[in-house]
């Protein structure tokens, strides 16, 4: 069941549109019941975002499908979205992917064990001019090196 | 002269907010249009003037595309703001998000005025949530002061704004992809016409600038057309935003006039990083062809200069090469992207980027046969004007260019299957 706290978010949203394109909050819609489901969604959460904006399931199946924030597999409590597109390729993220795989002995997709930490591999942030960049969560993460992406798991853990 | 437009106020203690903004003749644009009720004709005879084109990378001229608006037509029309900065190497209209918010909202407030449009929405992409922050705090205060809503200043005019957020869809950048983004379906671009001027979101009349177009324009009515036209050439005025990355020493987003010398850009930029000499520059945008260093530093920033190069301006996305940069590597890494980002509605790109991608990886890991180099062209010509949107060209471009210019170091990958360059990253 969508939580009272996420239907008030989406209501949020569906305000902002037309009366009758309530169908407009459907990406709001699933990135907020996916934050509150630690970072996935299932086909039943789907199913109950089709039935609350009153749309087709398979509607919501193609949204959430198409976009590639949307993660259909659990993910780590922290999701590392590593950019290696050509401005983070050409400062070295290929330094940054391998020291976060030799830390965290996981490769791109994987959890790990303690579910602490996922890896992704996506395409350009819209930094390019601090790279290499990672994304985690809310917050950019910009000109890394290994001292700052050890920093960075370290702080995340203490988080936890 | 520099930082006189989209980051004019980057210098200001909180530049993102309501005060510093008004305390820089923030909203004055708007005010006066509004109290003078100065006709759209006039303002877009004078964004007309300014010959301000397109910041997004198509470069059309801004003034032209608001006066195909049918502004006088019963029913609601939209003005749509593309933050869906996404083209790699681009990254400035986040900064504009994140340092000077209000002039984007005033932007786009003119803009509605213009067009006879009573909403809009910034369509901001779903990674930056940080710049979406930023602007939703502007809009809250923009409101309160009643700088937007309804009646706007006593003047009679309402104007709501929202911001819409992208969840990770490159093509999403496209005009009538983000249409449909917003629209709550997938970010399929449409068929062309009917243009979103006639139909655009929710089927009603619609104009799409991109962020730092609309951020300029309150400098350009404030400063006047004429004197936006004078910072830059007579076909392409003011200053633009260029973002350098890469093999430089001092990465960043630079704000100087049309026409700038690439060499100045880089100097700025402090030079190509210490101890290694330029190799080749993607002048406007991973989608836009790669031009050799040496020809690149006789090149101007502005269409037509880089057009004699045989490339484009684009977004302004300027991505510096060194040495020690493998091409094969590089476009190997630009397919797979493409390849990615197809959204799969055309044949032609859907499998010609996943044939670009396979091919050029399969050479770069010293697996390419002869036949291969041939085999690029010929997808790559397949797809160009095969397709709906740009998408399908953008990945076309990368492979014929490199292919031009870089074409020994794909027959050195083929031939002894290695690189010919040493690299450190």
């Amino acid at each position: 069941m969508i939580s009272e706290a996420a239907r008030a978010d989406i209501d949020r949203w569906v305000e902002k549109y037309p009366e009758e394109q309530k169908q407009s909050a459907v990406m709001a819609a699933l990135r907020i019941v996916q934050d509150e489901n630690g970072g996935s969604i299932t086909t039943e959460m789907m199913d109950e975002v089709a039935a609350y904006l009153d749309m087709p399931p398979i509607n919501v199946y193609e949204v959430a499908t198409f976009y590639s924030m949307y993660e259909h597999k659990p993910v780590g409590k922290h999701k590392l979205c590593v950019c290696t597109n050509i401005s983070c390729m050409l400062r070295n993220s290929k330094g940054v992917v391998d020291h976060l795989q030799e830390k965290l002995d996981i490769g791109f997709g994987e959890v790990t064990e303690d579910g602490m930490f996922s890896l992704k591999e996506v395409e350009c942030l819209g930094a390019c001019v601090n790279a290499p960049v990672m994304q985690v969560g809310e917050h950019y993460h910009e000109q890394l090196n290994p001292e700052k992406i050890d920093r960075l798991l370290d702080e995340l853990r203490q988080e936890s | 002269m520099a930082n006189q437009v989209c980051f004019r106020n980057n210098h200001l203690e909180n530049s993102w907010t309501l005060a510093a903004y008004q305390s820089s003749g923030g909203y004055e644009a708007v005010k006066k249009i509004l109290s003078e009720k100065t006709s759209p004709e006039e303002l877009i005879d004078e964004i007309k003037l300014s010959a301000l084109r397109g910041r997004g990378g198509a470069g059309f001229p801004t003034g032209l595309k608001w006066s195909f608006m049918p502004r006088n037509a019963p029913g609601q029309k939209y003005i749509v703001c593309n933050s869906d900065e996404g083209e790699p190497g681009t990254c400035k209209d986040r900064d504009i998000l994140r340092y000077n918010p209000h002039q984007l909202i005033e932007g786009m407030l003119i803009a509605g005025y213009c067009i006879g449009a009573s909403a809009g929405y910034n369509y901001i992409r779903g990674e930056f949530w940080e710049p979406y922050s930023r602007f939703e705090v502007a809009l809250e205060e923009a409101r309160a002061a009643g700088l937007l809503g309804d009646n706007i200043l006593d003047s009679g005019f309402d104007f709501q704004l929202h911001s819409h957020l992208g969840a990770g869809a490159y093509v999403c950048g496209e005009e009538t992809a983000l249409l449909n983004s917003i629209e709550g379906k997938k970010g399929q671009p449409r068929f062309k016409p009917p243009f979103p001027a006639g139909f655009g979101l929710y089927g009603r009349p619609t104009t799409i600038n991109n962020t730092e177009s609309l951020a300029s324009i309150p400098v350009i009515l404030s400063k006047g057309g004429q004197w936006f036209l004078d910072q830059g050439l007579p076909n392409a005025g003011g200053e633009k935003l260029f973002s350098v990355s890469g093999h430089v020493n001092r990465p960043g987003n630079y704000e100087v006039p049309m026409g700038t010398p690439f060499s100045e850009l880089l100097e700025m930029a402090g030079g190509v990083r210490d101890g290694h000499q330029l190799k080749a520059v993607i002048p406007g945008g991973s989608s836009t062809p790669v031009v050799p260093g040496d020809q690149m530093m006789g090149i101007n920033m502005d269409y037509d200069s880089i057009a004699s190069a045989g490339s484009m301006l684009g977004a302004g996305s300027v991505i510096v090469m060194d040495e020690t940069t493998c091409m094969p590597r590089v476009l190997a890494r630009l397919a797979y992207f493409y390849y990615e980002e197809s959204c799969g509605q055309c044949t032609p790109c859907r499998e010609g980027t996943g044939w670009l991608s396979r091919v050029t990886q399969r050479i770069e890991d010293g697996n390419g046969a002869q036949a291969d180099i041939d085999l690029l062209d010929s997808v790559a010509g397949n797809i160009e004007g095969n397709t709906i949107c740009a998408l399908g060209d953008a990945a076309a471009m990368p492979v014929r260019s490199f292919l031009k210019h870089y074409r020994d170091e794909f027959q050195h990958h083929i031939d002894h299957k290695q690189c010919m360059v040493t690299s450190d990253w």
